[in-house]
């Protein structure tokens, strides 16, 4: 009997010929990613020994410019690391700083058929380029990273068959939220994107998938390999050796689920948790926000951020309320400051980040007081997620968050873009 | 091992923003246990005592990979056992050595502050107020054997592959 893309790398990986639902499997690590939440006193300790110098990648991305004296010396812990060691993929504050997820993008470090750890729970990121990865703890990036191994069990995979082409004004985001919104939580299982309708979805999109489906509690997110994925590798990373896993004809899914794009609107979660809570715009429309935030490994890439523009272009950010807008990475930033978007988001009145978690997770760069209320195209919005246990975070795409951005109030993107 | 304590109950989907909130991540792992539950039972740190067992639903602590199961372990419970256990929890739960126990319907067979017995290797948990027993997922002996020698910086620290704690 056959495997789905994920027991195939669990296999591959773990040196077995068959791997499936309740194993637990030993798996070499190709791909070791730390960030500056891995060199906190509390958590940090000092490596001796690294398994593999060239396997690790590390970057500054949750709080970053350092925002206090925790943080800096976080950072300091950090650069002694890497200059300890010669760590070569380092992504310091500067040209090619971002948050990692965006970073595995931008520079094409994750392949088809490796497996890449990392300790936020969003390095499922990854599975876009058909590559196993999800987050682990702090302690597991420390084994991986000085052992080159780590340990994972291997659950059931649900397909999501992707069927036609996203209208004008919905996004993957509204894609992710319609799926959490009828499914809910995918605990203790892997979730797998193909169908015709992939090709239509360009990475970025595909990789908000991927990103969201941490908050279905999945296991890994992987996406099909195609010639528009292997290129983008291509062109960023091009002496990568590339060897795309297929699911078997055989492989056995727990469930294969359609997901008609083209039948999709634009959708919110609503306050305190993404899963099995998603609506139309329209139950919340008209619902007054402190804040709207554009940001994040699963929503600010250039696609993002020129959408977003294409709302606000022309338009003033409504009295009252706050527009910031964090591109994911330096490269991003930059592009979308050569394509024109960040000049419309900053005639418009948003306030620009600099790359970096920041809002997403309450510890800076936007954080809520109490009652306030935001919506958000980041990645969770549990109670006192962004700040004020007592503050309340919707969240929608690019477009809606934009949208709500100039109406002062939670806004159906549609009004905006036809 | 085994345990013996009054439970606290708590409900599905308890997600590690609550079990460690933002406001103490960058603080010593004593400071982050006195948050334990703070914006959804705030004041629960001062009434549960050293010993005592959480009782979780579905998906207990989904989220972020924060070390909250080091929070639950210093904030002094004996161990969770919930419905489900988040995957990505369940293995923080090794990693710092807190006894975490996957046991499908324990939340219906139990009320706050009922007396459970928890024989986690067994994978067998009973109430002993109501007189129930419930059956769990025993944790593969190579992940027990991790936890019970403390999770994985002492693993480590012993092949000398990072240094001593710094005091």
């Amino acid at each position: 009997m056959g495997m789905t893309i994920a027991e195939k790398i669990l296999a591959k990986k773990g040196g077995q010929a068959k791997v499936g639902p309740g194993d637990t499997v030993t798996v070499e690590v190709d791909t070791v990613i730390l960030f500056d939440n891995n060199f906190m006193p509390s958590i940090w300790r000092e490596i001796l020994k690294l398994y593999d110098p060239s396997r690790i990648i590390v970057t500054l991305d949750h709080r970053v410019p350092a925002p206090n004296q925790q943080a800096a010396a976080a950072h300091a812990t950090c650069r002694a690391f890497v200059k300890r060691f010669g760590i070569k993929r380092f992504h310091d504050i500067g040209h090619d700083q971002g948050i990692g997820h965006q970073l595995v993008a931008d520079h094409g470090y994750a392949l088809p058929g490796s497996v890449l750890l990392c300790s936020d729970s969003h390095t499922c990121s990854a599975g876009v380029f058909n590559c196993l990865a999800r987050g682990v703890g702090a302690p597991d990036v420390m084994y991986a990273a000085t052992k080159g191994t780590t340990w994972y069990r291997c659950g059931e995979t649900i397909r999501y068959e992707l069927i036609g082409k996203l209208p004008t004004a919905v996004t993957a985001k509204d894609a992710f939220l319609q799926i959490a919104g009828t499914h809910g939580a995918h605990a203790t299982q892997n979730v797998e994107y193909g169908g015709p309708g992939m090709a239509s979805l360009s990475i970025n999109a595909r990789k908000t998938l991927t990103t969201m489906s941490a908050e279905l509690s999945a296991e890994f997110a992987t996406f099909e390999a195609d010639e528009t994925m292997l290129a983008w590798i291509r062109e960023r990373n091009p002496s990568a050796k590339l060897e795309p896993v297929h699911p078997d004809k055989d492989a056995k899914y727990l469930a294969v689920r359609k997901v008609d794009l083209g039948s999709l609107e634009p959708l919110v979660a609503l306050p305190d948790t993404v899963v099995n809570n998603s609506h139309p715009v329209k139950v919340a429309a008209g619902t007054r926000i402190d804040q709207a935030y554009l940001g994040s490994c699963a929503n600010c890439t250039l696609d993002d951020l020129e959408l977003a523009a294409r709302v606000v272009k022309g338009r003033r950010v409504a009295a009252g309320t706050r527009f910031i807008v964090t591109p994911a990475s330096a490269m991003v930033y930059r592009d979308a400051v050569r394509s024109g978007a960040i000049q419309a988001l900053v005639d418009a009145g948003a306030m620009i980040a600099p790359p970096t978690c920041g809002a997403c997770g309450g510890g800076h760069m936007g954080v809520l007081a109490n009652d306030e209320v935001c919506i958000t195209s980041s990645t969770r919005n549990f109670k006192g997620r962004m700040g004020e246990p007592s503050s309340k975070v919707y969240m929608g795409s690019p477009a809606t968050v934009a949208a709500s951005a100039i109406r002062g109030v939670i806004t159906d993107p549609r009004e905006f873009l036809n | 091992m085994k345990f013996k304590a009054k439970v606290w109950k708590v409900g599905d989907n308890i997600n590690t923003d609550l079990i460690l909130p933002i406001t103490v991540f960058y603080e010593t792992p004593e400071k982050q246990a006195r948050m334990v539950f703070h914006a959804n039972r705030p004041g629960w740190v001062d009434q549960m005592q050293p010993g005592d067992i959480l009782i979780g639903g579905k998906n207990f602590g989904m989220g972020s990979s924060r070390p909250a199961a080091r929070s639950l372990k210093n904030v002094g419970l004996s161990c969770v056992v919930a419905h489900s256990l988040n995957g990505l929890f369940y293995r923080n739960c090794i990693n710092f050595a807190f006894p975490g126990l996957e046991c499908p319907g324990v939340d219906q067979a139990f009320e706050e502050g009922d007396v459970a017995e928890v024989d986690f290797d067994a994978a067998i948990v009973r109430n002993v107020t109501r007189g129930v027993t419930v059956n769990g997922r025993a944790t593969p002996p190579r992940l027990l054997d991790l936890l019970k020698a403390g999770g994985i910086y002492p693993l480590l620290e012993k092949e000398g592959l990072i240094a001593p704690k710094a005091s």
